[in-house]
């Protein structure tokens, strides 16, 4: 029998919080039945395609994070770089009608150049500010880290200015068609799929290909890779190179849903997709994969199931807060996250 | 000379980022010496000058100071043919204009490689030159730059005396800035000066043991502190505004510097009892509805403070287990938490939503009204004083041991019988303590808070400051402060691109010297040790560190 002290009780306090507000107010929500099933269908599909995005940028973490045990911090802001790109080749393809004309050719061009410049940027970032403290413990990198989001943040915010921008939107992305007799925009039927096509092509190359399987070598124990001939430089920079490709589409698709460009933009679904991350277990590529889709769908559905029914008013303002609610709780009571036993029993 | 040309690309680079970025161009509005120089040509200048040093010899450093200035000649040739200002929006023709001096392309281009190659050699001649004549000339180049850049400030500080001063002023300075003549006889003064001084201190300190320079650093930051206090008071209300926000980073990073620099718990959520300081300050006192009870400014501060840390206590009770890197993560979400909650229509009807709290007096003693920026800067000083000192305390008292037995491990800490969880608590509360405390004075200060004004950005200026100063000291809190937060309030037009410069700092400061500028004797020790291990197992361990 173990002894209980404080911590143990506030921390049963904690736990027994959540699940009583999301019980409660699921139980609560359900009885009031104030939403019709097509307003439940759109928050799961909006919810799916949150979350496809989530997961497209929790994989660059988890990928950094089992190559470098780094907290890529400014994973994010190369998620902006690429909507800023992305939103430089869109709006003029736009207004010239290229876009609505050949819309194949038009998102190709829009997704390409945003993957080069966020790969671009990533890589770059890795060799300027991460390379140099490879082998350095403790607290450092991570205030580097941070210091290159805010470095990226700002030189996008000098560059481009601060306000606003709009993504622009075509015709066929704003349609929608019907499913099941419920509506459901075809933008997000587009993201969804283009977002697994993304995924599964870096999952075979990750499992597939000579690159990847040094950099699961490495990830596993980076110095008897080392000591196999593999060049560990060469896999940290595949590294980037993969998670600022995925960072990119990441970037263009959260444009697309939100079309909104703006140099903090990254911030937000970076941590959460932090939380992504975490929550499929760090350093695993299908957990970072499930993680997205699983916080996309809290942060979507959540606040209708379980806040509305206990009550409180506007409940979606609150989305945040039931996605950082759900990033600390797995940092607390399940480090290792969902998937990953493997890497968390060295770091717990 | 591949390395020379490979230095000044990179300087080059730099200057180009720094033109995009838009940078350049406000640095090129702010005069040094009048119709002479500006600094935004003082820093193309020096960072030529940087490359050419950086190679330590002239004709190297000649080729440096050209490939550094070639990015920017090819920047200028790029905008004169194609118009980029509809994408960036910082490359106008005003900056096109400061880029060949107004010469037109080919000369202009001309002009900046000369200036790159004669900035270069002067660069590399400065690292083989004598000590004398860096001595003199290095702080007569500053004391220059400052008259120059701040001329705004010290005009308005002379502008109330008559007779000689105002003489003198009228030599030095014309109305729109440092006059040429001025430049020139602060830079022969303050060289002669610094070298007479100079020569005077090193026979001294050939003397004195090597002790007793923490001594004479002491007496020297001591009388830095005299002139903060005296300063506002000569010097007006806008100086007081400013060294007023500086004392309240001040207070804010002392509280983080317990939690980081002391027990190493890196807290990025640590704007979130700043708020509650400010906001129970605000619900206590405030002349508004959503007033709780209308205490004087003495009773509600220290309910804020008393608050601050039980929220402190609260929140680090649940990421008590968490560590390192994921705690960073943690507290970021429970300060984000803290922000929404304010921000949101559920919290409204106590906390005022986005529209805040309003109408909060300002403190008085007896009948005098604490009412402008001076005031309030003594107040905050005082506070300042008062939280240095018990943060003093702390750090030398066995808590602060153990603090810092917990920051380099946790497991042997344990081992060796400290409680660690009391020591965090104590951690956070205390912290929290300082931040709450800072935060009560500044929603007296600005009478009113949003919730806007609780950002993240606040939790990352404070981290940056004691970075900057350096972990675990408490000069180096004050230092950061004056350096981040006092001068770019100083140099107002600055505030823009004052994050961009802060993200700067926190890369190059842990590239450079993660120890700070003005360390703490134990952590310096520590980095020096660790220095001499890396170095001794440098060969065996040519991978990524696997274990944090």
């Amino acid at each position: 029998m173990a002894r209980f002290n404080a911590v143990d009780i506030v921390l049963w306090g904690l736990r027994i919080g959540v699940v009583a507000v999301v019980v409660g107010g699921t139980i609560g929500t359900l009885l009031h039945n104030r939403y019709t099933a097509a307003q439940w269908f759109d928050f799961v599909v909006f919810g799916l395609t949150i979350g496809s995005i989530y997961a497209q940028i929790a994989l660059g973490y988890t990928m950094v994070y089992g190559v470098l045990r780094l907290i890529n911090f400014a994973h994010g802001d190369i998620v902006m770089t690429g909507a800023f790109a992305g939103y430089f080749v869109a709006t003029p393809l736009d207004r010239s009608g290229f876009l609505n004309n050949h819309p194949v050719l038009g998102m190709s061009a829009i997704l390409a150049v945003s993957i080069v410049t966020s790969t671009s940027i990533a890589v770059l970032t890795e060799r300027i500010a991460y390379r140099p403290f490879r082998r350095v413990v403790g607290l450092a990198p991570l205030i580097c880290a941070i210091g290159v989001s805010f470095f990226l943040e700002q030189t996008f915010r000098g560059m481009f200015g601060s306000a606003v921008k709009s993504y622009p939107s075509p015709d066929w992305q704003r349609a929608t068609f019907q499913l099941l007799g419920f509506n459901v925009p075809r933008v997000d039927v587009l993201v969804i799929g283009l977002a697994l096509v993304f995924m599964a092509g870096l999952y075979l190359i990750v499992q597939r290909t000579r690159m990847g399987t040094a950099m699961r070598a490495v990830a596993e124990d980076g110095e008897a890779a080392a000591l196999m001939g593999i060049d560990v430089n060469k896999v940290v920079v595949f590294t980037f190179v993969l998670g600022g490709a995925m960072a990119g589409i990441a970037g263009v698709f959260y444009a697309f849903v939100y079309k909104q460009v703006y140099f903090f933009m990254g911030f937000t679904p970076g941590i959460k997709a932090f939380g992504a991350a975490v929550l499929g277990g760090i350093g695993n590529i299908p957990g970072a994969m499930l993680g997205g889709f699983f916080l996309g769908m809290v942060e979507s559905v959540g606040p209708t199931l379980f806040l509305d029914g206990i009550g409180i008013p506007a409940p979606y303002q609150l989305r945040d807060l039931i996605a950082f609610t759900l990033l600390i709780m797995v940092l607390i009571f399940r480090p290792q996250g969902l998937l990953g036993e493997r890497m968390a029993r060295k770091r717990a | 000379m591949r390395r020379a040309i490979l230095i000044g690309l990179a300087f080059g680079a730099g200057a180009v980022h720094l033109a995009v970025v838009g940078v350049l161009l406000m640095l090129h509005q702010r005069m040094i010496i009048v119709d002479t120089l500006t600094l935004g040509q003082a820093v193309l200048l020096l960072l030529a000058g940087g490359a050419g040093a950086m190679t330590g010899r002239p004709l190297p450093g000649l080729i440096a100071g050209v490939a550094a200035a070639v990015p920017i000649a090819v920047l200028a040739a790029v905008m004169s043919i194609v118009p980029l200002q509809s994408i960036f929006i910082a490359l106008s023709s005003d900056l096109f204009e400061m880029l060949t001096l107004g010469q037109g392309l080919t000369a202009g281009i001309s002009i900046l490689i000369g200036g790159g190659a004669i900035a270069g050699l002067l660069g590399a001649s400065w690292r083989i030159s004598p000590s004398v004549v860096r001595r003199a000339i290095g702080p007569g180049a500053i004391a220059v730059l400052i008259a120059g850049v701040f001329q705004e400030l010290i005009q308005l500080m002379l502008q109330q005396y008559e007779g000689p001063v105002g003489e003198f002023r009228d030599f030095l300075y014309t109305w729109e800035g440092l006059s040429p003549q001025g430049g020139v006889t602060i830079f022969i003064v303050v060289a002669i000066a610094g070298e007479v001084l100079g020569s005077i201190l090193r026979r001294r300190a050939a003397r004195i043991a090597a002790h007793d320079h923490r001594r004479e650093r002491m007496v020297w930051a001591g009388l830095a502190l005299l002139a903060l206090v005296v300063l506002p008071a000569v010097a007006g209300s806008y100086v007081g505004q400013v060294l007023m926000l500086v004392g309240l980073y001040i207070l804010m990073g002392m509280g983080l510097n317990l939690e980081v620099g002391l027990a190493g718990l890196l807290d990025l959520g640590f704007v979130a009892f700043f708020a509650v300081g400010a906001y129970t300050t605000a619900l206590l006192t405030a002349d508004s509805s959503h007033a709780l009870a209308h205490l004087s400014y003495w009773e509600a501060m220290p309910i804020a403070v008393a608050l601050s840390i039980m929220v402190g206590v609260l929140f680090g009770l649940p990421v008590l287990g968490v560590r390192g890197d994921y705690l960073a993560v943690a507290t970021m979400g429970l300060g984000e938490i803290v922000r929404v909650i304010v921000q949101s229509d559920f919290a409204a009807p106590l906390l005022g939503g986005a529209q805040g709290i309003l109408q909060i007096p300002k403190p008085r003693l007896g009948n005098f009204v604490l009412g402008n920026p001076v005031s309030l800067f003594y107040l905050t000083l005082v506070a300042s004083a008062v939280a240095a000192f018990v943060a003093w305390r702390l750090e030398n008292s066995r808590l602060g041991r153990a603090w810092m037995a917990l920051r380099d491990d946790e497991d042997v800490a344990q081992a060796l019988g400290i409680n660690l969880i009391r020591s965090k608590l104590l951690a956070y509360g205390l912290g929290a303590a300082f931040a709450g405390l800072a935060g009560s004075i500044f929603a007296t200060m600005l009478t009113s808070v949003y919730p806007s004004s609780f950002q993240l950005l606040i939790s990352i200026n404070v981290l940056a400051l004691i970075i900057v100063g350096g972990m675990g000291s408490l000069p180096g809190v004050v230092l950061g402060s004056i350096a981040l937060i006092g001068l770019p309030e100083l140099l107002r037009e600055f505030g823009e691109y004052r994050y961009l410069f802060y993200g700067a700092v926190l890369i190059v400061m842990m590239r450079l010297r993660p120890e700070g500028l003005w360390p703490s004797d134990v952590r310096q020790r520590e980095l020096h040790a660790a220095d001499e291990t890396l170095a001794l197992d440098a060969g065996a361990d040519a991978v990524p560190a696997q274990t944090r």
